[in-house]
């Protein structure tokens, strides 16, 4: 498997051949920062068009197709619309936190995104306490929703980030839970630790009936903590027009839709990342031959193709299911996924301590 | 009738009786009403108020309550009137038949009748700024008068109500709609899921509705004053765009009552079309609520399935009617034109195409556990609620309610098929639902034995029956219902009989179920959370122009 | 630099049937002259508008149900990327009215013009919107919505065909190409114009107000208000 970490170290050390370590260090800062700022965009236009278009097929229906070729230049076109849409600022709003609404949910959405194993050697950010640091970020959106319903002055924007902050705040404890299910199950929270232990089988086989369930439980409440349907609530179209970014022009409004698509790959991308095996190949342990061949394929390929698959499978679950009810929501949460996760918790430890796993 | 005409006699020795039309004409006088009202409900089970059509017939200021005892699904009609213009005030019956609270404001709206007792006296269709009362023969039509306005209405929380003490004193109070400590949210005029221009204004406690105040009108275009400057056949235009996923049902009520009064008699033949493009009218209907419920629930993709299916209708509907919507296909006598050759087979292949595509609409929504938890239970409706609201139509068969007038008082054809009156028991959201998924099935049933009619009759052939070329109405009127998508939908139709050269007619009155639907939002509603006065609107499945008019 | 007449990838130049008008427009600018850097973005601009055309959904009455047709699998206004109907005002590029706006929804109709965000565009879909239609005696119905607002496109038809609707909004696309972004020639200033139009032939003077009010309002740079 081909260390990108190799690339790397050469770029450092070429750079360190002709400047002080200050000045290489503050390059590679700006270049891994440029890289951030450019991956972030091209994933999100990649995903909207992705969206769009698995939604259209859905729903029998073609999507954009019209502009460029197979509709490819639809999403561009969007870009350039919204970035000279005029941005309006409303009378007797709390401007400043109004202003800094969307930039909370972009800044945390990049957060966690620098924290993705894209591939072998290839991280922005892998500290030893890597998920951790993710669920941590993650909370920071929140706080950019309830800020952007508040600073709004309307009743149905206020509604739609209280609902939102009932809603992330409960679903984050099922997150954790599923998260430290697997951390247990890996003994490390590092990131690239976690990567690495799942060299011999993903988690989700090795495993086995405790890793499910947390894949399960992953899976719904990400799909909760991300705003997606079926628990679109803080922007239920039909109920409250478009929730907590009813008021937001332009390119701030933008930014919400933006995150909305990043938060979806983000979470696709921490899934692959716990169970599917991050950047890692299927390997199956005696087959040394179909294990060399799956090597070849490159890391990266590997990372994006579990994300995407997994982007799939939310999406499949978005347009396939009703909204359920804020009461009914909550009841899932706090009856039935918490209990089920803490205990699901237990059996992993369990399993680990007892060598129970493959 | 005449045991009804001695038992109301009894009752109420000042009625006067007039048994000239089709249905028995009870003439009471206004202070005898109230109590007349409490005793044909409580006595002679007259528990469904069908209609209340205010007329102005320039000596006197009146109103027609048209009842149905829903056990004998005997009809009577009774006339209360007054004569003073200035000042006209009748007694309500809110309180005896609870529909009557949104009709006498409709009457107040349009002929400035006050009713004594009535909780809420506000305008309710037009601005509350409006001067003047558009229906009545002596209204100034001048646009100064009420001319364009850009501004919000003001005082749109201030009502009153005339309330009548023991030794009969009437004395007006002034009330508020909503206290000052309650948390209003504003939904609508135009908002995603009003399914229109329908406009609510909910206290809310937390998610928990309050209390909700419908205010109405924002498409009220006047529709019943429009047409009395029209002749009959020129008429007939407006009744689709009321309901317009009703529109030949209405269109088809419309007809009848003018047949009614011509003594037509229609060709078997043309009858048959009209009751099939009822029936594919009806089928789109459904359609298109089972989509905007899927939709109004979060559930995109049901949507565009039952849209893809509504296409089918909407390509026979081209083909004969030569448009998609606002078809202007029944006339007076039959239908305008013969249908498309293909037709029959056209319409055989759409039935097997929806029967088809019903189980999948159920595999992908009815069985879905979300649904059911957002549906069931949600919302419900008591059979006696129904009644007393007179909610007719698939919200009414959910409560367990046989109102469906094809099966109640079949006209044209629905005699000679043979189907099944859909009936569930426990009116909430899910039962609402249900009824209309069933009644699909029953209408591809109906449509299969008009199509073997057809055949024996041939796909091409008589269509209209001959009718003069100008249409004259002698002195009377006449009242008709049939069962549209949402209801009974009923025409009261006036005529004076005066001899000018083009007929009009002198008041017409469109009894829309939708009307009645969005009284019941308020008492469904209550408790629940906002998301379910979504799910409960999309439900009841209203279309606005309907109540509008 | 030049400016071209505006080409829809979906429709020949030739099978449009007013194209003196959008011609004219061209003539217009043409007149006015570009820089070839302006030009240039404009034109990128342009492309971006014309595309991304997000609908916000406001529908009275049976247009709307026709529009619902447009978005459904036969039709799929998605094709063209007109699919994201925001259902909040902020957020979408036109309206679309469809149906019939009486005097009680007017206030409401401008209400809500005013909240989107520029460049918004109208269109008057359906005879109510257009003219009245069959509603144009009636005692409150506003005949024709550009007595309030001002329109882009009409489309008549009772309802238009989902046909029409496409061939409308195309038509909405070749207006929006054949205008520029960056100063110059602006449609903003054909909005003031109407506005004051409407102002001098406005007896009532509340509303005279209302129109100047707005007429000022089109007429201030966007990024400045």
């Amino acid at each position: 498997m081909f260390d990108f970490g190799i690339v790397t170290k050469w770029i450092n050390d070429l750079l360190l051949g002709v400047m002080p370590q200050w000045l290489a260090t503050t390059i590679e800062c700006a270049i891994v920062g440029v890289a951030l700022l450019l991956m972030y965009s091209v994933i999100a236009i990649i995903y909207i068009f992705y969206e769009r278009k698995v939604c259209g097929w859905i729903q029998c229906r073609l999507g954009p197709m019209r502009v460029g070729p197979w509709g490819l230049l639809q999403v561009f076109a969007d870009v350039f619309k919204i970035l000279t849409k005029e941005l309006i600022t409303l009378w007797d709003t709390d401007r400043l936190l109004f202003m800094l609404a969307p930039y909370f949910v972009v800044v945390a959405s990049m957060l966690m995104f620098a924290c993705l194993p894209w591939g072998n050697g290839l991280q922005m950010i892998d500290m030893n306490i890597g998920v951790f640091f993710i669920a941590a970020v993650s909370s920071i959106g929140v706080l950019g929703i309830l800020l952007a319903g508040w600073s709004s002055n309307s009743k149905y924007t206020l509604i739609g980030a209280m609902r939102s902050g009932a809603q992330m705040v409960s679903y984050e404890i099922s997150t954790g839970i599923a998260m430290m299910t697997v951390i247990c199950l890996a003994g490390t929270m590092s990131i690239s630790g976690i990567v690495e232990a799942q060299k011999d089988g993903w988690f989700i086989f090795t495993g086995h009936i405790p890793a499910i369930i947390a894949f399960v439980i992953y899976i719904i409440a990400a799909n909760a903590e991300n705003n997606r349907g079926p628990f679109d609530l803080p922007e239920a179209e039909h109920e409250l027009t478009a929730g907590y970014h009813t008021e937001y022009s332009g390119i701030h409004f933008g930014f919400f839709y933006l995150a909305e698509y990043l938060n979806l790959f983000i979470v696709s991308g921490i899934a692959a990342l716990l169970f599917l095996g991050g950047w890692m190949p299927l390997h199956i342990s005696g087959l040394d031959a179909f294990n060399n061949v799956m090597d070849y394929i490159p890391s990266p390929v590997w990372f994006l193709g579990k994300a995407f698959f997994m982007s799939f499978v939310f999406m499949w679950i978005r347009w396939s299911f009703p909204r359920v009810r804020i009461d009914q929501m909550l009841k899932l949460e706090w009856k039935y996924l918490m209990p089920l996760g803490l205990f699901n918790l237990v059996l992993m430890a369990l399993c680990v301590s007892f060598g129970l796993h493959f | 009738m005449a045991n009804i005409q001695e038992k109301i006699s009894a009752l109420c020795p000042s009625a006067t009786f007039d048994e000239s039309g089709e249905l028995l004409l009870v003439n009471v006088p206004d202070e005898n009403w109230h109590a007349l009202a409490k005793a044909l409900k409580e006595e002679l089970h007259f528990d469904l108020l069908n209609a209340v059509a205010g007329v102005d017939w320039k000596e006197s200021l009146g109103c027609m309550y048209y009842l149905t005892n829903t056990e004998t699904q005997e009809m009577i009609h009774v006339k209360v009137a007054t004569t003073d213009r200035e000042t006209p005030r009748l007694h309500t019956v809110s309180d005896v038949w609870a529909v009557a609270n949104y009709q006498e404001r409709e009457v107040y709206d349009f002929f400035g009748i006050e009713f004594i007792n009535h909780p809420d006296m506000r305008r309710f269709f037009l601005r509350n700024d409006w001067v003047g009362y558009p229906l009545r023969k002596d209204y100034d039509a001048n646009p100064e008068l009420n001319p364009l306005r850009l501004e919000a209405e003001e005082n749109e929380d201030d009502t009153y109500a005339l309330v009548e003490d023991e030794k009969g004193e009437i004395k007006r109070v002034d009330k508020k709609v909503f206290g000052p400590d309650e948390y209003v949210i504003n939904v609508g005029p135009q908002h995603p899921s009003t399914h229109g221009v329908m406009r609510y204004r909910a206290a809310i406690d937390g998610e928990v509705v309050k209390k909700v105040d419908v205010v109405s009108g924002y498409i009220h275009r006047g529709i019943e004053k429009l047409c009395e400057d029209l002749t009959y056949p020129s008429m007939l235009l407006y009744t689709e765009r009321m309901d317009y996923m009703g529109a030949h049902m209405n269109r088809h009520a419309t007809c009848l009552c003018i047949e009614k009064a011509l003594g037509i008699e229609v060709p078997h033949r043309a009858e048959v079309i009209r009751m099939m493009m009822d029936e594919l009218m009806r089928l789109s209907s459904h359609l298109l609520s089972y989509g905007c419920l899927t939709m109004d629930q979060g559930a995109t993709t049901a949507f565009f399935y039952g849209f893809r299916e509504r296409e089918l209708i909407y390509d026979i509907f081209d083909k004969t009617c030569g448009a998609r919507m606002s078809m202007s296909y029944d006339t007076i006598g039959g239908v305008v034109r013969d249908v498309d050759p293909e037709f029959v087979n056209d319409v055989r292949k759409a039935c097997d195409a929806i029967e088809k595509a019903i189980p999948e609409y159920h595999k992908l929504f009815s069985g879905n556990v979300i649904a059911l938890g957002r549906m069931k239970d949600v919302g419900t409706l008591s059979l006696e609620d129904a009644k007393n609201y007179a909610i007719t139509g698939p919200s009414g068969r959910a409560s367990g309610f046989h109102c469906d007038v094809r099966k109640t008082q079949p006209y044209s054809l629905y005699n000679e098929v043979e189907f099944d009156e859909v009936v569930y028991e426990n009116g909430d959201s899910f039962d609402r639902y249900m009824v209309r998924m069933k009644e699909m099935e029953q209408s591809i049933k109906i449509l299969r034995q008009c199509c073997d009619m057809m055949d024996k009759e041939g796909h091409q052939g008589e269509f209209c029956a001959k009718v003069p070329k100008i249409i004259k109405l002698p002195a009377g009127h006449w009242y008709q219902q049939v069962e549209a998508s949402r209801g009974a939908f009923g025409v009261y139709l006036e005529s004076d009989g005066e001899g000018k050269p083009f007929q009009h007619p002198y008041r017409i009155h469109f009894q829309s179920p939708c009307f009645n639907l969005v009284g019941v939002v308020d008492l469904t509603c209550k408790d629940n959370l906002i998301a379910d006065l979504i799910t409960i609107t999309a439900s009841l499945d209203y279309v606005i122009p309907d109540i509008d008019r | 630099m030049e400016i071209k007449s505006p080409k829809i990838k979906s429709i020949k130049h030739e099978e449009f049937k007013d194209n003196e008008y959008i011609d004219s427009l061209v003539a217009e600018l043409n007149a006015a002259g570009a820089n070839i850097v302006v030009g240039k973005l404009d034109q990128l601009m342009q492309w971006g508008h014309a595309n991304s055309l997000w609908p916000f959904c406001f529908g009275t009455s049976c247009c709307a149900i026709e529009f619902m047709c447009l978005g459904a699998a036969r039709y799929d206004m998605a094709r063209f990327g007109f699919e994201v109907a925001r259902n909040s005002p902020r957020q979408s590029d036109y309206i679309m009215c469809q149906g019939t706006i009486t005097y009680r929804m007017a206030p409401a109709l401008v209400r809500l013009y005013e909240q989107m965000a520029e460049p918004k565009y109208v269109i008057a879909c359906g005879g109510c919107t257009v003219s009245g239609g069959p509603f144009k005696k009636s005692y409150c119905v506003v005949k024709g919505v550009d007595e309030i607002i001002p329109v882009d496109v009409y489309m008549p038809g009772c309802p238009p065909r989902p046909e029409a609707m496409f061939y409308g909004l195309m038509q909405l696309q070749r207006k929006i190409k054949a205008s520029k972004f960056f100063g110059g020639h602006n449609r903003k200033e054909a909005r003031a114009k109407f506005f004051e139009a409407k102002a001098a032939a406005e007896k009532d003077s509340a509303l005279r107000a209302e129109h100047m009010r707005l007429a000022e309002e089109s007429k201030a740079p966007v990024l400045e208000r």
